[in-house]
């Protein structure tokens, strides 16, 4: 009897081969970062370049922007599985759908979520943000993003072969997505007041834990459905 | 009592039950509103801060109570038929959607002609229940955006029901996290009528309009589940034979 590979092993054969795909093809992935970078270079020149506004807004535009190039690169997370056929393969595979789901949302949040919470200190620093917040910043980036990125696998697993996709997905999951936003922004902006901000993180880490949890069901029963 | 259940899961049954239903909701519900608009707009006294202006509570309450319901029923529904596999759940979710939405946008537009004269602001940020309330408008439009992008109705009435269940565990989370984001602005104070005491000639009619407003919108979702059901059920004998008149 040849040995079934085990769970993890399943789980890592999706995160490295979805992580392959995204070396091979270098300009997707740095698409959103660029993005991230330009949408963040509109506000100043929209606005104006005085400082106190600039350190006023900082906190809400780095949280609008990830958001937004988050949303951008979610098309196409389940959409090159669907034409190539390898999203049957998943679907049919022994392996438990959620688990591999699961393992597609990280390779995702590792090509696309954690290059802008590198790159964010970059724009904090263009926006004047006091260097003590930087660090409330990543931290919150960190886990909204991973928040995002499971919230954003339902939303594309539920869109995934539809025409009108991209503008779809956004609708979809942009209302789910607000209390996230809501909580990072506004945590970010109190680290920048000096006030507390245990309860804003502990908050995104519940809420990112409990996206952990369900999400990966959800987007497996929307994969099944999708895929009929 | 089972039978009953089973047989609400058998199309051609469910529209005529619903057909009975529907002109008794519809007369005791425009009743119960006739009256309410009626007293609250005439008869009820003014109130002591906010003169006339606070009489559009006879719109706005039930609008925004009726919102919040919709959405249950919706997400309700679309869990049953998801789970059980009963189509007719889903038609209902597709038939509360809209009208949940309108009633939404009633609830935030009539908050939002009140706080004209009363916050001097046609929109406050500042208000929990204002925000809270328009990020409800937004799920309901993706619900009903991502229904009505998949052709094939099966595969639209489950994938919309995963939205509306995600959907309806972040409803608390979101309502939650407004409040808390608000609740750090240095906002205007926020004047909602005298909490729980307020007077009965004011709360009878109030009460009448929640009432009403909730009958008739039982009878416009029923109405509507007869539309869907004929229109999923259009290639059907029953249909068939109930429009031509031949007995089934």
């Amino acid at each position: 009897m040849s040995a079934q590979p085990t769970l993890l092993q399943g789980f890592g054969a999706v995160v490295r081969r979805d992580l392959l795909l995204a070396f091979k093809r270098p300009g997707d992935m740095l698409n959103p970062l660029f993005f991230f970078a330009m949408v963040s270079t509109l506000f100043p020149l929209a606005i104006g370049p005085a400082s106190e506004q600039l350190i006023a807004i900082g906190p809400g535009v780095v949280w609008v922007a990830a958001l937004l190039s988050a949303l951008l690169s979610l098309n196409g997370l389940y959409l090159g599985d669907l034409e190539d056929g390898s999203l049957d393969q998943i679907v049919l595979s022994p392996q438990p759908l959620p688990l591999l789901a699961l393992g597609k949302t990280a390779a995702h949040w590792l090509v696309s979520g954690l290059p802008l919470v590198i790159v964010s200190p970059v724009v904090a620093v263009s926006y004047q943000m006091p260097a003590g917040t930087i660090g409330v910043m990543m931290v919150t980036l960190t886990l909204g993003t991973i928040s995002l990125s499971l919230l954003g696998s339902v939303g594309a697993a539920l869109t995934v072969g539809l025409n009108r996709g991209t503008a779809l997905l956004s609708l979809l999951v942009l209302p789910l997505a607000m209390p996230v936003l809501i909580f990072g922004a506004r945590t970010v902006s109190l680290a920048a007041a000096d006030d507390a901000v245990a309860a804003g993180i502990y908050f995104l880490a519940a809420y990112c834990v409990l996206a952990l949890s369900f999400a990966p069901f959800a987007a497996a029963a929307a994969l099944r459905i999708s895929n009929d | 009592m089972w039978t009953f259940f089973h047989k609400l899961a058998s199309p051609p049954h469910v529209y005529r039950i619903a057909a009975a239903f529907v002109p008794w909701f519809a007369v005791i519900g425009v009743a119960l509103i006739g009256y309410g608009t009626i007293a609250g707009l005439f008869f009820a006294p003014p109130d002591y801060q906010q003169g006339d202006a606070f009489r559009i509570i006879y719109v706005h309450v039930p609008a925004a109570y009726l919102s919040l319901l919709a959405y249950s029923i919706m997400a309700i529904a679309a869990g049953i038929g998801l789970i059980w596999r009963m189509k007719l759940a889903h038609a209902v979710a597709a038939a509360t959607a809209p009208l949940g939405a309108w009633f939404t946008f009633l609830a935030l537009a009539t908050g939002s002609i009140w706080g004209r004269p009363m916050w001097g602001t046609w929109w406050e940020w500042g208000d929990p229940r204002l925000t809270s309330e328009l990020i409800m408008l937004f799920l309901y439009i993706g619900y009903m955006a991502l229904r009505s992008a998949i052709d094939d109705i099966g595969k639209a009435d489950k994938a919309s029901a995963v939205l509306a269940l995600v959907g309806a565990i972040n409803v608390p989370i979101i309502h939650f996290s407004v409040e808390w984001w608000s609740s750090l602005h240095q906002g205007p104070t926020l004047i909602r009528e005298g909490g729980p005491a307020i007077e009965a000639a004011m709360l009878y009619p109030l009460l009448a309009n929640i009432f009403g407003f909730t009958l008739l919108f039982g009878a416009l979702v029923l109405m509507r589940v007869r539309t869907e059901v004929l229109q999923r059920e259009r290639r059907s004998r029953w249909v068939r034979n109930m429009i031509l008149g031949d007995p089934a």
